[in-house]
């Protein structure tokens, strides 16, 4: 029995048909509406605000840019605007609404608490160029999350600023490129392992490293003999993902860090999974020299469609010297002085620069430190339990129907992953995801990691009640089912959702950027 | 004209010291409907092994490598309008590039049709 349901109780459904042939006059079906975009539906002569006449409003100063036309801008009552992006939500899918199973991207429950925190006037009204005496309560918050980070992860300095995972990719490797040129010996080559992230080989390319690559074992990890038979003088450093992006905590973690510290290289972990350890293991135990964590995922905040991240950098004692500036730094006194450039030159010498105009974004420090805070060292350690229990039920629950290439080899850490091994000719991993949009749910991650054939990456966080993920792993049985039945129906589905199945390549080969008017 | 294939499921059909350069059939398969190509700069000199291309599909964008080092030639201009010509013919009119070589010598690395087939069936 379901137990979100435990009464069985279903409403009557009468006796009529059930069809989804009826056509509605509106092309709304009930609850499920259509809308229009705001260029179709206001008009340039009404408006939500009126706006006073500017009488003599002298002109000539625009010279040839005045208007002759009006811009073709659409007005609406307020009502009016009301709706529009109200029934424009109600399309969308959110945490709010459901299990969101994305792997690798950690959708976990934002909790309220840390809204209400970051909505505090002292922390969300201040101005980066308020006098520092003024926003003391502000800059004391984001030095205290750094404090945690850094006692967190066992490391040894922080650069707080980098406003995103690859953000803070890019700041640690710029430390271990300043770190390398101060000792006379600038490097060539960043290695990356084939389980990292898609944004690591980017990151080194972007960082002026020539990358090679690593392959991973049968297993899904780094394979050790490989990366350290190409360990050389001319290797920077390596970027390993802990856990990596199979799900899979890299054991030999350890192993890697001494021998490339042997050769005097350095190791970047890409520390996205941080939420899979955190309260557990400390990557600085590793050998570690830098690593980024995704203060969006780990310690929650809201984050999907491009932001806002987060993405402070962990720096071991040989590489806290170059950390990028401003900093906060508190005084003898119990203030909080941000160094800047003016006092780089006493305070922190050998600072490689800057990554942001200034401090971060601190809507996501006050959520994270509230986060931290209001869970405890006992807490912190349970969300990283639950997340890998529930990521290991959902494996263990599936894996009968759905093939899970690296279930045999023992546990996951914080996502399942399978492949699409097993289904009918012609089925593929596309057509299970879209058929989960007809069950409700976003779908996983798929096609990612690239090493898994048609990969279905799922995280359901620590988020999820065993009823929910019963409830979810029943639907992706049945969806399982269909497809190595070959179900024609899921060749086409969603077929319940407000659009069908959208036509993807057309639309990545002749993308429509702009809206033209008819 | 002798056709090669790599691991990496490029092709390079060799005539005398110019080739030309595409992706495998195998390889369009997997990686689903194209949705852009970038072809190397022509005159660009690889070495064997590089990255001279990219490939989007649906899927994933992938690097595609020089099969040997040499000089790139000529490009196909239609991909930029079609790409999907990599999907309906890889080893034919989806060609990449056109490309002199600097040392046949490296072909000798490189599988034949028949071990290709072998190895993609091994996959």
């Amino acid at each position: 029995m379901n137990e979100l349901n435990p009464s069985g109780w279903r409403p009557a459904m009468g006796t009529a048909p059930i069809t989804r042939e009826i056509e509605t006059f509106t092309g709304n079906r009930a609850l499920q509406l259509e809308e229009a975009l705001l260029f179709e539906i206001g008009s340039s002569d009404r408006s939500g605000v009126d706006f006073d006449v500017v009488a003599d409003f002298d002109l000539s100063a625009l010279g040839p840019n005045v208007r002759k036309t009006a811009p073709n801008l659409p007005g609406l009552s307020e009502p009016e605007t009301v709706r529009h992006y109200t029934r424009l939500s109600r399309q969308n899918y959110a945490i709010d609404l459901g299990v969101f199973p994305l792997g690798s991207c950690t959708m976990k429950h934002n909790p309220r608490l840390d809204e209400k925190v970051a909505r505090m006037p002292g922390f969300a009204d201040v101005h980066p160029l308020q006098p520092v005496q003024t926003v003391q309560g502000a800059l004391s918050a984001i030095n205290e999350l750094a404090v945690w980070l850094i006692k967190l992860t066992g490391m040894h300095g922080v650069a707080m600023t980098p406003k995103a995972g690859a953000h803070g990719e890019l700041c640690g490797l710029l430390c271990i490129r300043a770190a390398l040129e101060a000792k006379g010996d600038p490097r060539e080559v960043i290695l990356v392992p084939e389980s990292a992230h898609g944004t690591n080989p980017a990151t080194a390319a972007f960082a002026g490293y020539r990358v090679e690559n690593i392959p991973a074992t049968a297993d899904g990890r780094v394979d050790v003999t490989a990366l350290t038979a190409r360990l050389g003088p001319d290797v920077a450093g390596v970027m390993i993902t802990n856990p990596n992006t199979c799900g899979l905590f890299e054991r030999d973690l350890k192993v890697i860090a001494d021998a490339v510290h042997a050769v005097g290289g350095y190791v970047y972990c890409d520390g996205a999974n941080f939420n899979a350890i955190v309260g557990r293991v400390r990557p600085g135990d590793l050998g570690v020299d830098a690593m980024h964590i995704n203060l969006h995922k780990t310690f929650s905040t809201p984050h999907g469609g491009g932001g806002p991240g987060s993405g402070p950098v962990v720096l071991s004692e040989a590489l806290s010297p170059f950390g990028p500036l401003p900093f906060t730094a508190r005084q003898v006194d119990g203030s909080i002085k941000l160094i800047e450039e003016e006092d780089a030159d006493l305070e922190h010498p050998q600072a490689f620069g800057r990554m942001c105009a200034f401090h971060g974004q601190m809507g996501m420090y006050t959520r994270a430190l509230a986060y931290i805070l209001s869970h405890g060292a006992d807490g912190l350690r349970q969300v990283s339990g639950d997340a890998v229990l529930n990521a290991n039920y959902v494996l263990r629950s599936l894996d009968d129907v759905l093939e899970a290439p690296f279930g045999p080899a023992g546990h996951c850490m914080h996502e399942a992953l399978f492949s699409d091994d097993g289904f009918a000719d012609g089925f593929s991993t596309l057509d299970l995801a879209k058929g989960l949009i007809d069950e409700g749910y976003h779908p996983m991650t798929v096609y990612f990691p690239l090493v898994v054939h048609g990969a279905m990456l799922v995280e359901p966080t620590e988020t999820e009640s065993k009823a929910g993920l019963d409830q979810f792993i029943g639907a992706m049985r049945s969806l399982a089912e269909r497809a190595k039945a070959g179900d024609e129906l899921l060749k086409s589905a969603p077929h319940l959702a407000p659009r069908r199945r959208l036509d993807e390549t057309l639309a990545a080969r002749k993308p429509k950027l702009v809206y033209k008017h008819a | 004209m002798t056709r090669y294939f790599t691991k990496d499921h490029e092709w390079i059909a060799v005539e005398g010291s110019e080739a030309t350069v595409g992706i495998t059939h195998y390889a369009q398969s997997q990686l689903g409907d194209i949705t852009f190509v970038e072809v190397p700069a022509v005159d660009a000199s690889v070495a064997k092994g590089d990255s001279a291309s990219v490939v989007d599909s649906v899927k994933a964008a992938s690097d595609v490598y020089a099969p040997v080092s040499g000089t790139v030639t000529v490009v196909n201009a239609a991909l930029e309008d079609q790409p999907e010509l990599v999907n309906s013919d890889a080893e034919g009119e989806g060609w990449l590039w056109k490309m002199t070589l600097s040392d046949p010598s490296e072909l000798a690395g490189l599988m034949d049709e028949a071990a290709y087939q072998t190895f993609v069936a091994e996959l």
